[in-house]
């Protein structure tokens, strides 16, 4: 089960989301159920399970452990949809918070200041690797842990100070490691002729301020897309 | 399209298809991250300097777009592939290397977001075609059906990487000859406008935590000041 929670988002879809992929991973315990493969009871819980489904894909983890005790302790389908429909919502914003806007841009401002700092390009990949799966796939093996101890009672072991605390803390440690690692890796990828250093932090500025100001009505990178294609096109034809 | 990266087409489209599959599929460990996989590409041209350059760039666009659920965003990992293989072989020093490497992955970064949104709808209707087997309680379906998204996912980032360099090598070549600015200056043009991205994105991010603009502040100081001291 726990290797197959590397797969879940492997069927990704608009209508059942993660459901096939929860299916996917409970497979192996569902096995168990009396019967075995062929049996009543597997075929009701793997029907019951690749329903519609969403949840942040590490802590997805927490679910699947939660639903494949449920399953084996014979809990009623009635409370076991309850749960996938309860859980969707705080699987999802605590692992979107604490992930997506939190330890992966801290790991990505880690590697930046790494290479601004003159470190070998196996040293800036290790580091980022290392420091962002050791979190990764350790989310994934608790989550599953407490799925599995807690059953359908699994939003106890959500309450976690790590996980209510732990996104604020982490996003304030990444606005302040990201400040320090953004000028030095422009240093750094600018490389010779830094005179130009100037004129490049006033230009900063200026998008940086453009793009936020658009507030979501055009993406950054578009933005930025359609800056360096003028550029490209002024710098070819002049 | 040099002959270093053709002789490497069929390496680089497998690099391409197992970074892109990273991405959502499997197993989402950011080896699709920028500064990893242009870096994986350029260890792999034999220049991961020139990789990490690439990939630096690139990441600081990519921390506009994490990838939450259900929304549309960048496919960073086939497109580092494409970028770094375009800048890699390259002679350093060539004026507007890395813009147009820049500028085509985020070209392509856009087209496997693109084509990432078109596989959920084919998964989609491959699970329609399974529904029944899947609501009869069929493993085999439902295992069938994770097998054909994974594989699905792992051509798409694949034929993307192929398509995007077969087309764009020999137009950034060409184009390299035409382009009359310094190299010190379209660099600073990837790099002013790939930090901005970034800064906005992060200045996003912390808005709603209390104190982190100030953390932000703060960093910015203390980066300036290092930097000031690298130069």
């Amino acid at each position: 089960m726990f290797l197959r929670l590397f797969a879940i988002q492997g069927a990704w879809n608009y209508e059942t989301m993660t459901g096939n992929g929860i299916a996917f991973c409970l497979e192996p315990a569902l096995r168990r159920l009396p019967g075995g493969r062929g049996g009543a009871a597997y075929a009701e819980a793997m029907a019951r399970q690749s329903g519609y489904f969403n949840a942040h894909p590490y802590l997805a983890a927490v679910a699947v452990g939660a639903l494949a005790r449920a399953e084996l302790d014979g809990i009623p389908a009635a409370q076991i949809e309850r749960f996938k429909v309860a859980a969707t919502g705080p699987l999802g914003s605590i692992g979107d918070r604490l992930v997506w806007a939190g330890w992966l841009p801290f790991c990505s401002a880690l590697a930046l200041l790494a290479f601004g700092l003159g470190a070998a390009p196996g040293v800036v990949v290790g580091l980022f690797l290392a420091c962002y799966n050791i979190v990764h796939v350790a989310l994934r093996a608790w989550g599953l842990r407490a799925g599995w101890v807690h059953g359908l009672r699994v939003a106890q072991a959500l309450g976690t100070p790590i996980l209510r605390q732990g996104p604020a803390h982490v996003t304030r440690a990444t606005a302040l490691l990201a400040g320090l690692a953004l000028p030095s890796a422009a240093v750094g990828i600018i490389g010779p002729g830094r005179a130009v250093l100037g004129g490049v932090l006033g230009g900063v500025i200026a998008l940086a301020a453009a793009i936020t100001a658009l507030q979501g009505r055009a993406d950054g990178w578009r933005v930025a897309l359609f800056v360096l294609a003028l550029f490209t096109l002024f710098a070819s034809v002049r | 399209m040099s002959e270093l990266v053709l002789g490497q087409l069929a390496p680089l489209a497998v690099l391409g298809a197992l970074l892109g599959l990273d991405v959502v599929a499997f197993p989402q460990a950011m080896l699709s991250r920028p500064i990893v996989a242009a870096t994986l590409t350029g260890g792999f041209l034999g220049v991961p300097e020139r990789g990490l350059l690439v990939g630096v760039a690139l990441e600081f666009f990519a921390l506009e777009s994490m990838p939450f659920g259900a929304t549309r965003y960048p496919e960073w990992g086939s497109a580092s592939v494409v970028g770094a293989a375009l800048f890699a072989p390259v002679a350093e020093g060539t004026a507007g290397a890395m813009l147009l490497a820049v500028l085509v992955a985020l070209g392509t970064a856009g087209l496997g977001g693109s084509s990432v949104h078109l596989l959920r709808r084919v998964n989609a209707a491959l699970a329609r075609r399974q529904q029944v087997r899947i609501a009869r309680g069929s493993g085999s379906a439902v295992v069938a059906l994770q097998l054909a998204g994974l594989t699905a996912d792992l051509v798409r980032g694949g034929l993307l990487t192929v398509a995007v360099l077969l087309v764009a090598r020999p137009a950034t070549t060409a184009l390299l000859g035409a382009l009359t600015v310094s190299a010190t200056l379209s660099r600073a043009m990837v790099v002013g406008t790939a930090s901005a991205v970034g800064l906005a994105a992060l200045w996003k991010l912390g808005r709603t935590t209390p104190g982190a603009p100030w953390y932000l502040a703060v960093g910015l100081g203390a980066g300036f000041a290092l930097a000031g001291g690298l130069l």
